[in-house]
């Protein structure tokens, strides 16, 4: 037992160092400008991404139901925040983090006065009433006046400046390593377990007790939460937001990630959300302008991976210190004991 | 008058929707599956017409079988390439329907591909032109056309489904597919079957959309496919007066919107229906509801 | 004492009337028999006294009070626990887990305090896991506690059900159907087990069963429905000579 713990502590420690030296190492090549602007900024979208599906994903893949709606939170968020910057009249030091709580705040208000009627329903007419939801946001937005109509609301100040350039980065990853630390922690708890009993049997989990409409409406508006931070970080990324950049093909894409990284996996979603934001990019020297057919392929990778790994492709399997370590270990034993038998 | 005649324009542009809802509450009616890519049918009639009227500059009678043939054919390949494993495997209901997301994604960007993703202009069809009538009602001839068309479609589709050896076989299907298999059903062919009738609707529907709005482009079917799924969860997914009746009431909601209240929050009030319907009503109007046993 | 007392229950689903005048009976740590043909209704009485179906009439009444109107989960955290019919595990939680996900209500810890993992998250934790492996080392499960249950033989799958249902900490235990599926030697285990159940936890258990010899060994008393109401009950021995019993059976 003794052991155990040690062992754990001994993993709490590695993953912090990990994690730090990664953000020392990328936050020394952007500040010494190795990667140039463009490329920072790509940094800082994987992490938003990372963040979207991060949080679509305690939904869709531990919660188990079909959300088609998520852009709108990230809209409500990219909202929220930028207004209250745009018009509160502090310094963008202290508005900016206040912004991105009050996103959160705002679009898990939103989460839940969606997700009360919502979550009633499953499966398929919760995935088409979630949609309804999303659409609902974005041509609400479409109309309003403060929101700026169709044009949406630009002049939003950016984080990372001439003087800053790592500044954006720095604020996306910490919430990175804050989401995903919340989702471990979160997953392997009492509570946890009760939102993956409701995938796995929402009737027996019923019957053992699992208040069901209490942890789908967490679930959901945890989910909602993050997204709308997610969007926070996205209208002071780009500096422009309007509601077209919101619509159901930003919830698919979203999902995509969610899906090919693997329904329920954390590390899933990491990997294929930094992977499918970074891979336009790389591919665009050797294979002219990927972006037309961007789609194209993800949806043909998107059935082909349903339809021969259903759970997507890390399943529900986490990558994790302790996972790789024993791996490693496993081969090192395995090598030297077939040294041996030679 | 003028209201009259908005309600003409309602049950025109519902008609239209009503055809494609038709092909949702079918297969969702045998295969409990909401087919994401049914609207994209629509948009693959579309430029077949297109590709036979303005690319090969044949004339309307020949685009008519082939958009019909290519949908039918099309809705057919779909369930076979991608939902027909799944199905089989008993898979569950999210990797389903993830998937319906996919094909109709492909089917978007790969017109995109082949097309261009710019609108294209429709030649004329049928006939589109204002008629005057005695009363001072105004009135489109597409419009006429599409309500004829719309109700000569559902009785010649009812016909099919209580007339027919192959529609009793659907109703077994739908009903309980199991059962039916073991009646000597060949639900296979069936599921094929109805596939190929609801996306041949779709065609329908696609003529008729180009007849009337003169423009496609590959996204069309994404948000005209949404609107005609509500129709079909207003009606009552699996009923096919239900979907009949959601379509003409959606077109009816959708018109007069536009015509009292404000032109861009047609799509707000339209998903608003869809949420009360399934808040209020989940069966919709003519459906009836599946309750998982314990 | 009375654990359980239902009066009168009925329901009625869109004008068919699938149950009724049910009358329940049900003291401190007897084991009871549910039985009677295909469609009698039985699982509907399950469905009735844990909040999945509401009554459309009659009373029900567990520990002296109504339950009618509490939810499912209510109903548990008060004390009544079920199987399924057809096997309903956490199939992609190890057995472990399993087990834990019915013992949250005892739990007390926050989300919040998971999320820190304060030491009441540790604890509590600890002393689930620990109680958990007790609850499966009684039941010779414990080899199998880090196994998803999804892989665990047909046999387990059952027995682990039975001990989630337990571990939610029931005074009363239904048992839908327990011996379906098995042979005569796990049919004969399982009676050891129902028996075991009892004296070491206490429970009461009312149990779905076709299998006359598992119900003639274990039961007490059996209630016998057909058509949705109750046309027996009383000790084996009465069930087993009474005419309208096997009239029922054999579809007089």
């Amino acid at each position: 037992m003794d052991k155990r713990k040690k062992n754990k502590l001994l993993v709490y420690i590695v993953n912090f160092l990990l994690t730090a030296l990664v953000f020392a190492a990328l936050v020394f090549l952007i500040d010494s400008g190795t990667l140039d602007r463009m490329q920072s900024n790509l940094l800082s979208l994987v992490c938003i991404n990372v963040i979207l599906a991060v949080s679509l994903n305690l939904v869709t893949g531990v919660l188990g139901q079909l959300v088609l709606g998520h852009a709108g939170f990230m809209l409500v968020g990219a909202y929220a925040a930028a207004l209250f910057t745009k018009n509160s009249g502090l310094p963008l030091d202290i508005a900016f983090p206040i912004g991105l709580i009050l996103a959160g705040i705002v679009s898990a208000l939103f989460s839940v006065v969606i997700g009360i009627p919502a979550l009633r329903l499953k499966g398929d007419y919760l995935a088409i009433i979630t949609l309804g939801f999303g659409e609902i946001i974005r041509v609400v937005a479409n109309n309003l006046g403060f929101t700026g109509g169709a044009m949406g609301l630009s002049g939003i100040s950016t984080i990372a400046t001439r003087q800053n350039p790592a500044g954006m980065f720095i604020y996306a990853f910490v919430i990175v390593v804050l989401v995903v630390f919340v989702m471990f922690t979160f997953g392997r708890s009492r509570h946890g377990r009760a939102v993956i009993a409701i995938r796995e049997d929402e009737i027996a989990a019923e019957a053992s007790g699992v208040n069901t409409t209490y942890y789908k409406l967490l679930a959901f508006v945890i989910a909602a939460f993050i997204a709308g931070v997610a969007g926070g970080l996205y209208a002071h990324h780009v500096g422009v937001v309007d509601p077209s950049k919101f619509d159901f093909n930003k919830s698919v894409e979203i999902l995509i990630m969610v899906v090919l990284g693997g329904m329920g996996s954390i590390t899933g979603s990491i990997i294929s959300a930094t992977v499918l934001t970074l891979l336009p990019e790389l591919l665009r020297g050797w294979l002219g302008d990927f972006a037309n057919y961007r789609m194209l392929i993800y949806s043909i990778i998107l059935i082909i991976v349903m339809l021969f790994r259903p759970t997507g492709l890390l399943g529900r399997y986490e990558v994790t210190v302790s996972s790789v370590f024993g791996k490693v270990k496993g081969f090192i034993t395995r090598r030297r004991s077939s040294k041996k038998e030679v | 008058m003028d209201f009259f005649s908005q309600i003409l324009n309602g049950l025109g542009l519902g008609s239209i929707y009503a055809l494609v809802a038709l092909g949702y509450s079918m297969v969702y009616g045998i295969v409990q599956l909401i087919n994401f890519a049914h609207g994209d049918i629509i948009m693959v009639g579309g430029y077949m017409v297109y590709f036979t009227m303005v690319s090969l500059k044949m004339p309307v009678w020949v685009a008519i079988p082939v958009a019909l043939l290519v949908c039918a054919l099309a809705g057919v390949l779909i369930e076979k390439l991608a939902y027909h494993r799944l199905l089989t495997k008993g898979a569950p209901r999210i990797s389903l329907l993830i998937t319906a997301i996919g094909v109709s994604l492909f089917l978007q960007n790969s017109f995109m591909m082949l097309f261009q993703s710019d609108p294209k202009s429709m030649p004329v069809m049928f006939m589109n032109g204002m008629i005057g009538s005695p009363g001072g009602l105004q009135v489109n001839s597409a419009t006429l056309l599409n309500i004829a068309v719309s109700v000569v479609m559902m009785i010649c589709l009812q016909l099919l489904v209580n007339k027919t050896k192959i529609g009793k076989a659907m109703q077994a299907t739908s009903e309980d597919a199991g059962a039916a298999k073991l009646m000597g059903i060949n639900t296979n062919f069936i599921i094929a079957v109805t596939f190929a009738v609801g996306s041949a609707l779709a065609a329908v529907g696609a003529l008729l959309y180009c007849n009337t709005y003169p423009q496609i482009s590959p996204t069309m079917g994404n948000l005209f496919g949404l609107k005609a799924f509500v129709a079909a969860v207003l009606g009552g997914i699996g009923s096919i007066p239900g979907a009949m009746l959601g379509g003409y009431l959606l077109g009816m909601a959708e018109v007069l919107t536009k015509a009292y209240v404000s032109s861009t929050l047609t799509d707000a009030v339209v998903f608003g229906i869809l949420i009360v319907v399934l808040l209020v009503k989940p069966a919709g109007i003519l459906g009836k509801i599946r309750k998982e046993k314990v | 004492m009375t654990v359980l007392e239902t009066k009168d229950l009925g329901i009625n689903f869109g004008g068919l009337q699938a149950l009724d005048d049910v009358y329940l009976k049900i003291e401190e740590k007897e084991i009871i028999g549910l039985i009677g043909p295909n469609g009698a209704g039985k699982t509907t009485v399950f469905n009735l006294l844990t909040g999945v179906y509401t009554p459309t009439k009659g009373a029900i009444r567990f520990e002296g009070k109504s339950i009618i109107g509490k939810k499912p989960y209510q109903i548990n955290r008060l004390g009544i626990a079920r199987t399924f019919q057809n096997i309903r595990l956490f199939k992609n939680m190890t057995v472990l887990d399993n087990i834990k996900a019915a013992m949250s209500q005892n739990m007390k810890y926050s989300a919040l305090t998971a999320i820190l993992r304060l030491p009441a998250y540790w604890r509590e934790e600890r002393d689930a896991s620990d109680s958990a492996l007790e609850l499966l080392k009684l039941f010779d499960m414990e080899d199998t506690a880090d196994q998803l249950a999804a892989n665990l033989p047909y046999g387990r799958q059952r027995k682990l059900e039975i001990l989630r249902a337990l571990a939610s900490g029931p005074k009363l235990l239904l048992l839908d159907e327990p011996a379906a599926g098995m042979n005569p030697t796990e049919t004969r285990e399982l009676m050891e087990t129902i028996h075991r159940i009892r004296e070491l936890f206490g429970v009461s258990i009312l149990l779905i069963e076709h299998d006359m010899s598992l119900v003639m060994g274990v039961c007490e008393r059996i209630y016998v429905l057909d058509y949705g109401t109750l046309i027996a009950s009383g000790t084996p021995e009465e069930i087993r000579g009474n005419e309208q019993v096997i009239k029922a059976y054999l579809g007089g």
